[in-house]
């Protein structure tokens, strides 16, 4: 019988700390994504400033309350500004920024694709 | 001919970028949430300095004007350095929430007890999770909140000065 009793234990024990790290992960993940205001050059999961951990709790909180992540950067960015993020928005502003590439990438598949069929 | 034409090609290129990077040097880059005026959620809960009772921040707000509210600490030296300022507000009958950031209860008291109290209440913000609900970066930040909308008419990021004081209290004057 407590063998059961521990086994049962130790069960929950594995799917408490699972979950746990499911959590962390996903926490690491988005601020991953943001940009840690007060630090030049670091995101707020790499810096260990007072405001980059409180923003690490402010996310977990989040997904703890079962936010998405999607909503947990629009909730930083109402406070923030788009700053806070990564990545820059697709707007007028940004648009040849998120373009350039694309057009690049045709630009040179064009290339070889004529300097193959001309061989 | 065909030389010309890629010569021509490239001086093209680099006049446009050229051109394009001139432009951006002129761009002005201003990266704070200064001007940002965000909604603040008054369903929070937090915890009062004086009394250690919960209480929820949309009743320290007065719902007909607006009130100001200043995050600080009492390790924060700008913050004393401030303090001077928040009296002379407290002098002309303004509601002053205080956030204490980051703080032990102890040194916070001492730091009123020493440099007189401004704020009608204080809530403590041990984590500051508090301060990122507000838009904070740090210690200290001055807001000026509409009890009415729950939004931000402005926001002071670093101590107040005296020419501040002027704006503040026309600012509230505006929008009694």
């Amino acid at each position: 019988m407590p063998k059961i009793i521990k086994l049962v234990f130790l069960l929950y024990f594995c799917f408490n700390f699972s979950y746990a790290n499911e959590i962390n992960t996903k926490v690491d993940q988005i601020t991953k994504n943001l940009r840690c205001l007060i630090c030049q050059g670091q995101s707020v999961y790499d810096s260990q400033s007072d405001f980059a951990i409180s923003m690490k709790l402010v996310v977990k909180n989040k997904i703890d309350e079962g936010k998405a992540e999607e909503e947990i950067y629009d909730y930083l960015k109402n406070k923030y500004g788009e700053w806070i993020v990564y990545e820059p928005e697709l707007n007028q502003n940004t648009f040849l920024l998120w373009s350039i590439p694309l057009i690049l990438f045709v630009f040179g598949g064009l290339l070889i694709i004529r300097k193959v069929s001309i061989k | 001919m065909s030389k010309n034409i890629k010569f021509l090609g490239l001086l093209l290129t680099l006049i446009i970028i050229f051109i394009i990077l001139l432009k951006g040097l002129n761009v002005s880059k201003d990266y704070s949430n200064e001007k940002l005026k965000s909604k603040i959620d008054f369903s929070l809960n937090a915890k009062k300095l004086f009394s250690d009772e919960i209480i929820n921040i949309s009743d320290l707000f007065d719902k007909n004007s607006p009130s100001v509210v200043n995050i600080w600490a009492s390790w924060c030296a700008p913050c004393r350095e401030e303090h001077q300022f928040l009296m002379k507000l407290k002098d002309m009958n303004i509601n002053i929430i205080g956030i204490n950031y980051k703080d032990s209860p102890k040194n916070a008291k001492n730091f009123l007890s020493l440099l007189g109290n401004p704020y009608s209440e204080v809530i403590t913000d041990n984590d500051g999770t508090k301060s990122i609900e507000f838009g904070a970066i740090g210690v200290p930040e001055t807001f000026i909140i509409s009890g009415k909308t729950n939004e931000i008419i402005k926001k002071y990021i670093g101590p107040l000065t005296s020419e501040n004081l002027i704006e503040i209290k026309n600012l509230l004057k505006k929008n009694a």
